[in-house]
């Protein structure tokens, strides 16, 4: 109840803080010196923060698809072999830091989004994978083993029966790559992405600790916020399908 | 009809099934008995071709199973097993319509039929069907899981351990609710059971696997009385062979003409029961509701196995 409260604070506040920064003014002035500006005004953070979450979705979207279908492809009889390469893929994917990704991709890609996607793309892959891989090889035996007996066809029982079982637990996948996205897709300002990582670097190269706070703390409350709403999804694909969420 | 003729399956160099021939009439219940390993569900799943043969062929009334593809073989045969796998995202009337479905039934006529294996089932289709499994019962999860087998009129039903995850009480009335349904739908079925219990309750026959081999294939009272091979008499368990004899007839067969005290048994009492009734309250005549006896010396002289 009371998180519930919290929440609902949460996201009044951050509506508020987006529409009318100015408003807040008086909170962020004694994280300024010398009389440097209190809220970040070079673009409108709204403006930001919409094409912070575009982007985030965009690469969330594709790491989704792509990660999934991995996902799928190794637990079909014909592309288990392809196990250890997909677990290279996305792992590698994982551990090579997303700056490394910004500073090969520019070259390549100019600067912009571009570079920005496709960093964000490979880090999300893992989380994703993991769990569509998980929940497709613990489906319950009995389940799987009616679906062949009643005689649904392969793509049948994927489509009615093994994703929507596993869905809970893919949604989980996505709602890590999804927060851990949106915190790193503030790096994609270094390249020149119109991210909420402008404010922070702002804030940075002229010591103004107020834009940093608000950079971070836009972030962060969004972070928060599509944590929790991820986790309702969850358990409501988990209740349709009796199974209760351990957590 | 199911005719297997010189069924095979091997994995690598290891024997599952091995040359097993067997044939259940139209309408009559086959149960496959035999411990853990003894090939006894290979032998069910080849029938639906879960496991494909590795030689041998199965004839399902006229078909040879060997020249449809699976699914569609598959979606002729009911199937029912072990912890019922309903599923749990779908409800009570969806699960039972899937194979209706797969067939392209009309949906009123999916819904009739939805709604009448409810009442066949003793569920009520305003309570049930729209419930989800996991708000059911263990028993009627187990029976909405055999009318779901029984859902587009199989003319055979395959059963793998269907009862084993209920409780005693619960399982008695479902092999009663499942033989009496069997008997009014004329459906041919073959169920796999590792309890000889269920086996004599069920079976009109009975198949005792080992290792992959058929030992006997016969009556329930064939196979208690000439057990082929001493793992046949082992399974039956000496000290219920007389016991499981008795089980196979009902007291209408020996009734006799005559009159005794005490409250009157139902006709369809098996020799069993009314063995049971004589010892424990110590009578030597029980009477049969509709008129007649049965003594305890015509209850002694039926649990006389050895001298048949």
């Amino acid at each position: 109840m009371i998180a519930r409260l919290l929440l609902a604070l949460a996201a009044l506040f951050l509506v508020a803080f987006l529409l009318s920064p100015e408003s807040f003014a008086a909170l962020f002035q004694p994280l300024t010196k010398n009389g440097a500006p209190p809220i970040y005004t070079q673009t409108a953070l709204l403006s930001l923060t919409l094409s912070h979450l575009g982007l985030v979705a965009l690469a969330v979207l594709a790491s989704t698809i792509v990660a999934v279908g991995l996902g799928v492809l190794v637990t079909r009889p014909a592309g288990a072999e392809f196990l250890p390469l997909a677990r290279v893929i996305t792992s590698v994917g994982q551990t090579f830091p997303p700056v490394a990704v910004l500073a090969l991709a520019v070259p390549a890609m100019g600067f912009g989004a571009g570079p920005t996607l496709v960093a964000l793309f490979l880090y999300g892959l893992l989380p994703i994978f993991e769990n569509t891989l998980t929940a497709l090889q613990n489906l319950p035996p009995s389940v799987t083993e009616a679906a062949r007996g009643m005689g649904l066809t392969r793509r049948q029982r994927l489509f009615q029966v093994e994703l929507p079982l596993a869905l809970p637990v893919i949604l989980a996948g996505v709602r890590l790559t999804a927060v851990i996205s949106l915190a790193t897709a503030t790096i994609g300002s270094t390249v020149a992405a119109r991210t909420l990582g402008e404010v922070i670097i702002a804030g940075l190269l002229s010591a103004n600790t107020a834009f940093v706070v608000q950079g971070g703390l836009i972030v962060g409350l969004i972070a928060v916020l599509i944590y929790e709403g991820f986790q309702l999804a969850e358990s409501a694909a988990a209740r349709r399908t009796g199974q209760r969420l351990s957590d | 009809m199911i005719r297997i003729q010189n069924l095979t399956k091997t994995y690598d160099r290891n024997t599952v099934v091995n040359d097993v021939s067997l044939t259940v009439d139209q309408g009559q219940i086959a149960a496959l008995v035999g411990t853990s390993g003894s090939g006894k569900t290979t032998l069910l799943r080849m029938i639906n071709r879960l496991v494909e043969p590795t030689s041998g062929q199965i004839h399902i009334g006229e078909t040879d199973a060997a020249t449809i593809p699976p699914h569609l073989l598959r979606r002729r045969i009911g199937y029912a097993i072990q912890g019922h796998g309903l599923f749990p995202h779908y409800t009570v009337g969806q699960n039972i319509a899937i194979v209706p479905q797969l067939l392209g039934w009309k949906p009123a006529e999916i819904a009739a039929r939805v709604e009448e294996l409810l009442h066949l089932f003793q569920l009520d289709p305003g309570q049930f069907r729209d419930r989800m499994p996991h708000q059911l019962s263990g028993g009627q999860q187990q029976r909405v899981g055999v009318a779901r087998a029984l859902a587009a009129r199989p003319e055979v039903l395959l059963m793998d351990e269907p009862f084993g995850a209920l409780d005693p009480v619960i399982r008695a009335r479902a092999q009663a609710d499942l033989r009496e349904i069997q008997r009014r739908l004329g459906t041919t079925l073959v169920i796999v059971t590792h309890d000889m219990e269920e086996a004599v309750t069920l079976g009109d026959r009975i198949a005792v696997m080992d290792k992959g081999v058929l030992l006997q294939y016969g009556p329930p009272a064939e196979i208690l009385t000439r057990p082929a091979a001493p793992f046949v008499e082992a399974l039956i368990g000496k000290s219920e062979r007389p016991f499981r004899l008795l089980s196979l007839t009902p007291i209408a067969d020996i009734a006799e003409p005559g009159s005794a005290e005490g409250p009157a048994l139902p006709p369809e009492t098996s020799l069993r029961d009314a063995l049971a009734e004589c010892l424990w309250n110590g009578r030597d005549r029980l009477a049969v509701e509709g008129g007649g006896v049965v003594t305890l010396a015509a209850l002694q002289a039926r649990a006389e196995g050895a001298v048949r």
